[in-house]
């Protein structure tokens, strides 16, 4: 891929942007003419995009649903990468939690915010973020004890015999090579967070990214509606993205190494 | 010359399933500074358990582990091990001067003797030109050359070697197994090699211990009185080796029909 | 090597063996130390037992509530939405991997646009479900087979591409026709691919079913909790919370035991990295 010639590139480019261009230019035509109450033509749409989210809407919409998610989120991946490895170096302790962890990943996270609701009624950043975290830690918690379970044991001999102490173990052999499974479960666990962020808000009249969109529906505001889904939906994409990206870089080495069994 | 590795009376018996397997029953050896020797035994003579517990990976169930004066309870900082599995004990997400340096930045040595002593490792096995790769971008030949090189910039006062060319074509073999004479005597380590190959075993070795099988005792302690400088080819077809090639195969043949030395004191 | 020396090395490199039912007994020590917590949390005063009663009450509570019809009724109406919607998801998403995958042009034509398509996230269809069909059935069931569809499709291409292509050569070399070719060398690779995607998609299935239901208010159990949160039941609240997590685990331990069967004649079960 690294050493392809302009013929190459332009031919990528093409089959890359091709369908998403005919699905596009589909959706603009067979909705042009369109008098549905549900389905707007995508130009007002388009048009309405400008519109509806200025200035006001990102400060306080858009930005503040985003930042509780990354802080949610990276609790969860604190809490659960932690957790996940101090449970995973004791076999006692693993097979004590197992099925108390089991139990806790299969119920699906949305079922937490009436729980926490209960506790501090659902108003304010707290109760959003203890929700987004609380969904997200589960995949992470168990790809991490997963990972750190599977830890080669020539490794941690050699770790040992090395004198590598507990730190050092700790960061250089047991995280580095639990991270193929934390990324794992950091992976579910942004698409639960994505999920949380926006249903958090449609609980409770509140503003946020969810809550918008709920207010442009229940105002029969369509085409602002189809503009917060469509923003969603990039939203969406960008994070996922940017999570590709992190991951490419970070086990560049995983990928070898796999890529060099596989030719083996 | 003075004692370095004092192995006196080591047994070792795993307990589980509710049945006890006793690996090694009496095992009593001892290396002096500076010599290669070699154990060799028939498969499942617990050649890896009696390493594992020499190099503190295991606890033994009686006997001591002596370390240059001081009790192997646990790994001890002047021992460094190669093992078998070099895909597996070399650190994937690491570079192959990352792995040579991580022991010795754990050693608290400053950024700069480090590389020092990670290049001179490195060209000691040869493998300067791929400081900067990754480990699973190399041949088994060269990851087991990396594992070489991680111990030897360690500077251990014992190398305990685990069936280290076990897994590699045989012409690597031969290759990695001159490197290892040619290391011995340029740095004047101490090596303690296990291998299953007798061959190995005594166009390596000063010294051949030969195992029983299990529970292990040492079945003979046989010295190599071939010359010092050893070739492939020279050396191999010497009456002498093959003499004492005959010899090992001999006592690895008795080990597996269950030949015991008679017990010591009687 | 020898056996011997293998089971040697095996016991050296792995901690004392031990025998099968420790696991258990100790899962069930801690599913019990976790029960003595939610009993003692609020009993001790630790947490206000206003909002989160005493294990027995959440018990005694799901006793009563499973006597009723009403109960009943709302887990049936989640489990045949969770069932229909992962069911319609599985055959779409075979159907399309399976072509898709099969043809290389079409792959690389639709790649980006799958890419871009499957990190949407679900919810982000809720209020135009809600629009079109309110709180009815149908809104659960376009969610549930959205989010779990991709989770099929995605696997079933892993699997089409995973085909060997020596094995797929020898069958073009043999004239096999298109249909031969995917019925014997396509679907008995991808097939180890499709039950993971099976397994995925139902666990998926099941949290957006429920989310359908608590959301926007789709009969059955997490309309339930929904309702029964915003009445002050707290300890109902929290029954149903468990019965869901129960049937979150049943869906489970149902998915992999799937898997395990499907998978018994493959040689490698493989991790789903």
């Amino acid at each position: 891929m690294a050493h392809l010639g302009a013929g190459g590139l332009v031919k990528r480019v093409l089959t890359t942007l091709a369908l998403p261009a005919v699905l596009v230019a589909a959706w603009w035509f067979a909705s042009a003419h369109s008098t549905s109450f549900f389905w707007p033509p995508l130009r007002t749409i388009v048009e309405a995009f400008p519109e509806t989210w200025t200035a006001d809407p990102w400060l306080h919409d858009v930005l503040p649903s985003l930042a509780r998610l990354a802080i949610g989120y990276l609790i969860a991946l604190a809490a659960g990468a932690g957790l996940g490895v101090a449970i995973g170096s004791s076999r006692t302790l693993r097979e004590i939690c197992e099925p108390v962890l089991e139990f806790l990943r299969a119920v699906p996270p949305p079922v937490l915010i009436p729980v926490i609701a209960l506790f501090a009624g659902y108003t304010g950043w707290t109760s959003k973020i203890i929700t987004i975290a609380l969904g997200c830690v589960w995949p992470i918690l168990l790809n991490t004890i997963e990972g750190v379970r599977s830890l080669d044991e020539v490794l941690r001999d050699t770790a040992r015999s090395y004198g590598l102490g507990r730190v050092a173990t700790l960061w250089h052999v047991v995280l580095r090579g639990a991270s193929p499974r934390i990324a794992t479960g950091a992976r579910q666990a942004l698409s639960i967070g994505v999920i949380l962020m926006v249903i958090s808000e449609l609980f409770g009249a509140n503003r946020g990214l969810g809550a918008a969109i709920v207010q442009f529906q229940r105002g029969f505001a369509i085409p602002q509606m189809w503009t917060g889904i469509i923003l969603l939906g990039l939203i969406g994409v960008a994070l996922s993205a940017l999570f590709r990206l992190v991951e490419h870089r970070a086990l560049a080495w995983y990928r070898g190494l796999r890529q060099a069994e596989r030719g083996a | 010359m003075s004692v370095i590795l004092d192995v006196d009376g080591l047994a070792k018996t795993y307990t589980g399933h509710g049945r006890e397997v006793e690996a090694i029953r009496d095992l009593t050896f001892r290396i002096h500074k500076g010599e290669l020797v070699c154990i060799v035994g028939p498969s499942g003579a617990g050649k890896t358990t009696l390493l594992r517990c020499v190099a503190g990976l295991l606890g033994a169930s009686g006997g001591t582990v002596v370390l240059d004066g001081s009790t192997v309870t646990q790994p001890p900082p002047g021992m460094a091990v190669v093992f078998q599995e070099y895909g597996r004990s070399l650190f994937p997400w690491l570079t192959v001067r990352k792995n040579v340096e991580l022991p010795l930045r754990e050693k608290g040595l400053g950024r700069a003797e480090r590389t020092a002593k990670a290049d001179a490792a490195l060209d000691a096995v040869g493998l300067r030109d791929s400081a900067d790769a990754h480990p699973w971008q190399l041949s088994g030949g060269m990851q087991q050359r990396v594992a070489i090189a991680r111990a030897i910039a360690y500077e251990p006062s014992v190398l305990l070697m685990d069936e280290p060319f076990a897994a590699v074509d045989a012409q690597t073999r031969a290759d990695l197994e001159d490197l290892v004479r040619r290391l011995w005597h340029q740095l004047g380590v101490t090596v303690l090699f296990v291998t299953h190959d007798i061959d190995e075993s005594v166009y390596l070795g000063q010294r051949v211990l030969v195992l029983s099988n299990r529970p292990t005792v040492v079945l003979e302690d046989v010295p190599i009185d071939l010359p010092d400088e050893r070739d492939q080819l020279g050396t191999r077809s010497s009456a002498r080796f093959a003499e004492l090639r005959s010899h090992v195969y001999e006592l690895i043949q008795q080990a597996k029909k269950g030949h015991r030395p008679e017990p010591a004191g009687v | 090597m020898t056996t011997l020396s293998a089971l040697a090395g095996r016991v050296a490199t792995r901690p004392a063996p031990l025998t099968k039912s420790r696991p258990a007994a100790l899962g069930m020590l801690g599913v019990a130390l976790a029960v003595g917590l939610l009993e003692a949390l609020p009993r001790l005063g630790i947490v206000d037992s206003r909002f989160l009663p005493p294990f027995s009450t959440m018990a005694r509570s799901l006793a009563g509530q499973l006597t009723t019809a009403e109960f009943w009724t709302a887990t049936g109406q989640t489990l045949r939405g969770w069932a229909l919607g992962l069911a319609i998801a599985m055959a779409a998403g075979i159907a399309a991997g399976v072509v898709v995958g099969s043809v290389p042009l079409l792959r690389a034509l639709t790649a980006s646009t799958i890419e871009f398509l499957r990190p949407i996230p679900s919810v982000a269809l809720i209020p135009l479900v809600v629009l079109i069909y309110g709180s009815e059935m149908p809104s659960a069931l376009v969610l549930v087979v959205y989010a779990s569809f991709w989770q099929v499709l995605v696997q079933v291409l892993y699997g089409v591409a995973d085909v060997d292509p020596v094995v797929r050569d020898t069958a073009r070399s043999y004239r096999f026709s298109r249909r031969a070719v995917v019925r014997t060398v396509v679907w008995p690779t991808a097939m180890p691919y499709v039950v993971t995607g099976f397994r995925l998609a139902a666990s998926v299935a099941l949290i957006l079913e429920i989310t359908a239901e608590l959301i926007i208010g789709v009969p059955g159990l997490g309309r339930s909790i929904g309702v029964a949160q915003s009445s002050g039941a707290v300890a109902e609240t929290y029954a149903l919370v468990l019965v869901v997590g129960v049937i979150g685990v049943l869906v489970n331990v149902l998915a992999r035991a799937v898997e395990r069967r499907a998978l018994r004649w493959h040689t490698s079960v493989r991790g789903d990295l």
